[in-house]
């Protein structure tokens, strides 16, 4: 009975995959002939220009991870009240980091060097409204003209790359301003972006537990009409949910363009749609809308990036990484379809009626 | 009852044909607009719609295998990194094992079925989101690229001198020519691919109206529930329509490949956006149920057109097509959804 209570926790799911890539990890190391903690090893390292940093693997994994958390913040609401999820923000995340040095450096500059504080923080504005309209147009087609989710938000992640190579001019803009870099970078000892994932994380849980939002949300995805009987605006809720993980894909979008200090539309936020939607499902969640475990998501959301870690760590390129992801996904939505679950059910069913039969 | 039942009905088919309608009159107003504007420049010679086919060739083979799986009322976003992975295998193939281009055409059919088999079986049978199924399938062949060989490679008379022969075969056309400027007429002329891409287009339409298969996708895709009470097999329809179209894809990178004549990693990116694109804008419905890919074939002219015209232009970034094929598609799914709801509102 013990053992079936824990494989039914909602955080049983991404701490088995936690593990897994644990051992994997420390069974590498020894046969490396590294000691079977160099995984969990955090030292203070002194960077170039004299200053002490955090740095180990598990450092790296967090700070890595953070636009990976940041994004799965809102796919899991976005999944959790519409049954279906963003595909778009990967291609919102480059379009904000995009429009974001395009307003501090100028149209068509290249290059900007010294920044002023005023224009850093307009472009830092301009790319959160941008995540919250890229959110909001998501959002109006889905909830408003009832279109399925994926099909919506299929449109930007196909235009919203274009529009920002078109806001960049085709070129690569570089912000090479301290300021600007910060996001990406270093406060103290302590890399900055696990400090935003962080506030992100505590932000969200905050408002989901101190109001109804949370409650809300899940009782849209679980049952639209009755929640709309009952006397919610469920549509209304819907489109919060695309807003607020527009929002977060803008945030992701500083995080990812402020660590090299430059906007890349070609390659920042590429393929983090499968990141953030693996980690919503390595979460424990179901894709299939409904009830919603974020902390779930957001372990998921590191586990991700400690396979991709993992990964460069054993020599595999990064262009071939998507494969296991794919192959990861399929296993987890697979285990979580219905007819497997029925199989699982009957199959379990006989071997009790099989013992009980043996009893008597 | 029985004649307002009849009215109802034809109305219905008037809205759905209207969709189609809508795309020929774009396509026409787009195609007369370019030749207004660069009709000095060539727009209007027959060469230019015939390139637009030829360059689109496969584009239109994967387009009838969205449409055959959008009539399901599923989706199949696979379709770009397949292309990918067809063409870095045939140039591989011939390249580096030195098989022969009719074996490597046999190889890329296989492994198109092979991989309609699995997101088949994942959506059919295991009741997967095929957007789920599909995006995992797009990030995997597109791995599976990067696993055979991360180089550009190209096709030349040396990898293989068959492929490259049936990649430079022009059939020329007897009307239509124009004269150059030493006054030799030049015969407009298509490549082997649209042969290819006309033909399947033709075998698809004739499949979706007269055959068995044909009809129960468009009864699975109008309603599940009925057809399944009809005593369809929804399951295994659903698993033939990924498989079908996932062997189009096939035939559609070969057609590709031969328009190209090259391989990379990033080859094709944002194919299977037009695919949608093309089959939405034809017409056919999101939900299921209703389309045809001769609206297909539109769809994808009018994506031909656009980039066509974006490049006689030549001034405007390159970046254009994608959004302006986007913009379409949001306006079509608008509409499409403004319909379904006049619909509902009339009952």
């Amino acid at each position: 009975m013990n053992k079936k209570k824990i494989t039914q926790n909602a955080l049983f799911l991404p701490l088995v995959c936690v593990l897994l890539v644990l051992a994997v990890n420390v069974v590498y190391d020894i046969s490396q002939g590294n000691p079977f903690y160099d995984f969990f090893r955090i030292t203070m390292q002194t960077s170039a220009s004299g200053d002490k940093l955090l740095a180990g693997r598990l450092v790296t994994i967090l700070n890595r991870g953070s636009e990976v958390a940041i994004l799965a913040i809102g796919m899991t609401l976005v999944v959790s009240a519409s049954a279906g999820t963003d595909i778009s923000v990967g291609s919102v995340m480059s379009l904000c980091a995009s429009f974001c040095c395009m307003l501090i450096a100028g149209f068509g500059v290249s290059s900007v060097d010294d920044v002023a504080i005023p224009r850093l923080i307009l472009g830092l504005i301009g790319a959160l409204v941008m995540g919250c309209i890229c959110g909001a147009f998501n959002g109006t087609l889905v909830a408003y003209l009832n279109i399925q989710p994926m099909v919506a938000t299929l449109i930007l992640w196909s235009a919203a790359r274009a529009i920002g190579l078109l806001l960049c001019n085709n070129l690569i803009v570089y912000v090479r301003d301290e300021a600007y870099g910060i996001f990406g970078g270093y406060i103290g000892f302590i890399p900055t972006p696990i400090i935003i994932a962080a506030i992100c994380i505590a932000v969200v849980t905050l408002v989901l537990k101190k109001t109804a939002m949370g409650m809300y949300v899940q009782s849209v995805g679980i049952n639209k009409k009755a929640s709309r009987i009952a006397g919610l605006n469920s549509k209304r809720i819907i489109f919060i949910c695309y807003l607020i993980c527009g929002l977060c894909a803008g945030i992701a979008g500083i995080v990812a363009s402020s660590r090299i200090t430059s906007a890349d539309s070609n390659n920042i936020g590429n393929n983090f749609e499968l990141d953030a939607i693996l980690a919503v499902a390595l979460g424990g969640n179901s894709l299939g809308g409904g009830k919603f475990n974020l902390a779930g998501s957001v372990i998921g959301a590191y586990t991700i990036q400690a396979i991709t870690t993992t990964m460069y760590n054993l020599g595999v390129s990064s262009a071939v990484t998507p494969v296991f992801k794919a192959i990861i996904v399929i296993v987890i939505v697979a285990i979580q379809a219905p007819p497997v679950k029925a199989w699982f059910h009957k199959l379990a069913a006989s071997k009790s009626s099989g013992k009980e039969a043996a009893r008597a | 009852m029985k004649p307002k039942n009849a009215l109802k009905e034809r109305r219905q088919i008037n809205g759905n044909t209207l969709l189609l309608l809508i795309t020929i009159v774009l396509f026409v107003l787009l195609y007369a607009g370019g030749c207004i504007a660069y009709g000095s420049k060539g727009f209007t010679n027959l060469q230019t719609f015939l390139n637009i086919l030829i360059s689109n060739a496969g584009l239109i083979c994967v387009a009838c295998g969205m449409t055959c799986v959008m009539l399901t009322g599923g989706i199949d976003i696979s379709v770009g990194s397949l292309v990918a992975l067809d063409c870095m295998l045939l140039a591989y193939g011939m390249g580096s094992w030195h098989l022969s281009a009719p074996v490597m055409c046999l190889i890329v059919l296989v492994v198109g079925v092979v991989f309609g088999l699995v997101q088949g079986f994942c959506v059919g049978y295991l009741e997967i989101q095929p957007f789920i199924v599909s995006m995992a399938g797009m990030f995997f062949a597109r791995g599976m690229t990067a696993v055979i060989s991360t180089d550009q490679l190209s096709i030349t008379q040396d990898t293989n001198a068959t492929f490259y022969g049936w990649a430079n075969w022009r059939l020329n056309l007897p009307f239509g020519g124009v004269p150059n400027r030493k006054g030799i007429m030049i015969m407009p002329y298509i490549r082997v691919g649209v042969i290819i891409a006309l033909l399947v287009l033709v075998v698809i339409f004739l499949i979706l109206r007269y055959t068995k298969f044909g009809r129960s996708l468009y009864a699975v895709g109008g309603s599940e529930q009925s057809a399944a009470m009809m005593g369809l097999d929804v399951k295994k329809t659903k698993m033939k329509a990924y498989v079908l179209c996932s062997f189009l894809c096939s035939i559609g990178g070969i057609c590709y490949c031969l328009n190209t004549q090259a391989a990379s990693v990033s080859q094709a990116t944002g194919l299977e956006m037009s695919a949608i694109a093309s089959s939405v804008i034809g017409g056919t419905l999101l939900t299921g149920g209703v389309g045809n890919v001769i609206g297909s074939l539109f769809g994808v002219l009018i994506n031909g057109t656009i980039s066509s015209i974006v490049q006689f232009n030549g001034k405007l970034a390159s970046s254009w097509p994608n959004i302006l094929t986007a913009a379409l598609l949001c306006f079509f799914i608008v509409l499409q959804s403004v319909f379904a709801f006049l619909k509902e509102k009339k009952k």
